[in-house]
């Protein structure tokens, strides 16, 4: 009898099941991730690669120390530690010493992430923390720019001919330098962190993980357009602010970090707008040239205080909600 | 039951450690540990203070009101900070210059006001003194390993030293408040687990959130009436 109504479960909610689970999520970021890393590898050569493998086997190798140390199950078959080792090689120079890539790893995923319980408990995105630990640490390296001959003319330029090191559009464009064209920006041919510089494969990236319902278009496009706004109100290039810097990676694949953006569509759209704001208010006034992992971690700190505002109202309950 | 001269001395090294199971004096504690030397000058002028005042608050016990105890308490803390303040401006001038603002801030540290409450004013004037000295001392070794352990990370020295400096590049975070609070929090996690998780089980009790619960003695018994 039992065996013939297998499919006649009487059980509580939830009755949907999705076959989508962690590592099926996370592989999903894995593959709209590798345009990204194509175009890296075009433009900076197989350092790209050496740097993202660095970065995925540290963090998979912290993740699964870590867990082991403080006796808890092994979680490296989730894949999030592997997004979390190529997001964080993307937000690099190519050229950084490895030994401060690895020790971003383990800032990412032992202090970020392990100390608060794993993941699902992390309040701040890995990957931004670690890079932003990394930028203030290691200033000096974490802003030496490679130039390569694939690069845009006006940036080999702007550097001079003996240089190995330049700056990037940011830079250029605080200085008041010759920029190279929108066509460039676009396609990425120039320098920056290593995943950072294309536009197109980045979009290409989020595209897919729209269509395959990963993320949710709410925060990209409100980042985005917030940035677009801003521009044209300041008196700057929207299409130059779009491409430059890390506005791109940190849009589509950071700030829709799940564990550390808001649940609610009203609570996305408010988190984009701020990390905009908040870029375009560190590019234009603060110190530093670029400001995206600093406005998304600070976002990743409201983002508790946006989900109690934007909560949805319960149906049935009495206004002020139920008592508890 | 009347603690032995040896607990109390000891007490304020580790099992009380007025820093990192007290959890008091943070804030001058974060902002000096960049450097060992600062640590160790810091650490002594506490010492310095917090006995000295303890002595005096405890001789004094039966002659300061109770009503007024808290300004009593400063004046006599004040005092002894200016000794010290005039004593390092004199003979030690470039420590002076290091530690700033945080030698006349000894005036307001909880870790010697509430050394002052909780202890000098209800004890005798010799165990005041071996528990000023014992805090003291536990000020110091903490103050002390926290800026070796932020100094060499983010500075590649020791006591000014060059241990690893020229040939990794330093990790500059260390010495900026981001590390004083990783540093901070690495060592109240090992305390903790020195100490078989007595930190966190008078946080579990009902004197959580009692902003005397560090060093209020009914913790020991489970909480007061409130």
């Amino acid at each position: 009898m039992a065996d013939m109504h297998k499919d006649l479960i009487v059980s509580a909610a939830p009755h949907v099941v999705s076959p989508a689970d962690t590592a099926s999520i996370m592989r999903d970021v894995v593959i709209a991730l590798i345009p990204a890393l194509a175009v890296s590898t075009y433009v900076f050569g197989f350092g790209a690669i050496f740097l993202t493998a660095v970065c995925v086997i540290a963090c998979v190798f912290f993740e699964w120390a870590a867990r082991k140390i403080l006796k808890r199950e092994n979680t490296i078959g989730d894949w999030s530690a592997i997004v979390t080792g190529v997001i964080l090689a993307f937000n690099l120079p190519v050229n950084i010493p490895k030994w401060m890539a690895v020790v971003g790893c383990f800032i990412a995923i032992v202090v970020v992430k392990q100390l608060f319980g794993g993941l699902g408990q992390n309040f701040a995105n890995p990957a931004i923390v670690g890079r932003i630990t990394l930028f203030i640490g290691f200033a000096t390296p974490m802003t030496n720019w490679v130039i390569t001959d694939r690069m845009s003319q006006a940036i080999i330029n702007y550097s001079g001919p003996d240089a190995v090191a330049g700056a990037t559009p940011l830079a250029i464009n605080a200085a008041g330098g010759q920029l190279p064209s929108n066509l460039e920006m676009f396609l990425g041919t120039i320098n920056g962190s290593m995943g950072e510089v294309s536009t197109v494969a980045l979009l290409i990236g989020g595209i897919y993980l729209v269509i395959r319902k990963v993320i949710s278009p709410a925060i990209p496009v409100s980042f985005l357009a917030t940035v677009a706004v801003l521009s044209l109100v300041m008196g700057f290039d929207p299409i130059f602010q779009l491409c430059a810097g890390g506005v791109m990676l940190g849009a589509i694949f950071m700030a829709t970090d799940y564990v550390t953006s808001p649940i609610t569509t009203p609570g996305r759209i408010i988190f984009g707008i701020g990390c905009g704001v908040f870029t375009m208010l560190i590019r234009s006034y603060a110190s530093y040239p670029e400001g995206v992992s600093f406005a998304i971690l600070l976002m990743n700190i409201l983002t508790p205080h946006i989900d109690r505002i934007t909560r949805s109202k319960l149906n049935g309950v009495a206004k002020g909600g139920a008592k508890a | 039951m009347k603690k032995s001269k040896l607990s109390i001395l000891t007490n304020g090294i580790i099992r009380e450690n007025p820093v990192l199971v007290l959890v008091l004096g943070t804030c001058p504690t974060l902002a000096i540990s960049t450097q060992a030397i600062n640590g160790i000058g810091m650490g002594l002028s506490v010492l310095v203070v917090l006995t000295c005042s303890n002595i005096i608050i405890s001789a004094l016990k039966r002659i300061i009101p109770d009503t007024v105890r808290i300004p009593c308490y400063i004046v006599v803390i004040a005092t002894f900070v200016t000794i010290v303040q005039l004593f390092l401006k004199a003979y030690v001038p470039a420590l002076d210059k290091a530690l700033g603002v945080y030698i006349p801030l000894i005036v307001v540290n909880c870790i010697i006001l509430g050394r002052a409450e909780a202890f000098a004013s209800k004890n005798s004037v010799i165990d005041s003194a071996l528990d000023g000295i014992g805090m003291g001392i536990g000020y110091t070794l903490t103050a002390t390993v926290m800026a070796c352990i932020r100094e060499l990370l983010g500075s590649g020295t020791i006591f000014g030293a060059t241990v690893t400096a020229g040939t990794i590049t330093p990790f500059t975070i260390m010495v900026m408040a981001p590390g004083g609070f990783f540093v901070f929090g690495c060592l109240i996690a090992l305390v903790n687990k020195l100490t078989k998780g007595r930190v966190r089980a008078k946080r579990q009790n009902k004197c959580m959130g009692c902003p005397g619960a560090a060093f209020c003695s009914k913790v020991e018994e489970g909480g007061c009436e409130e």
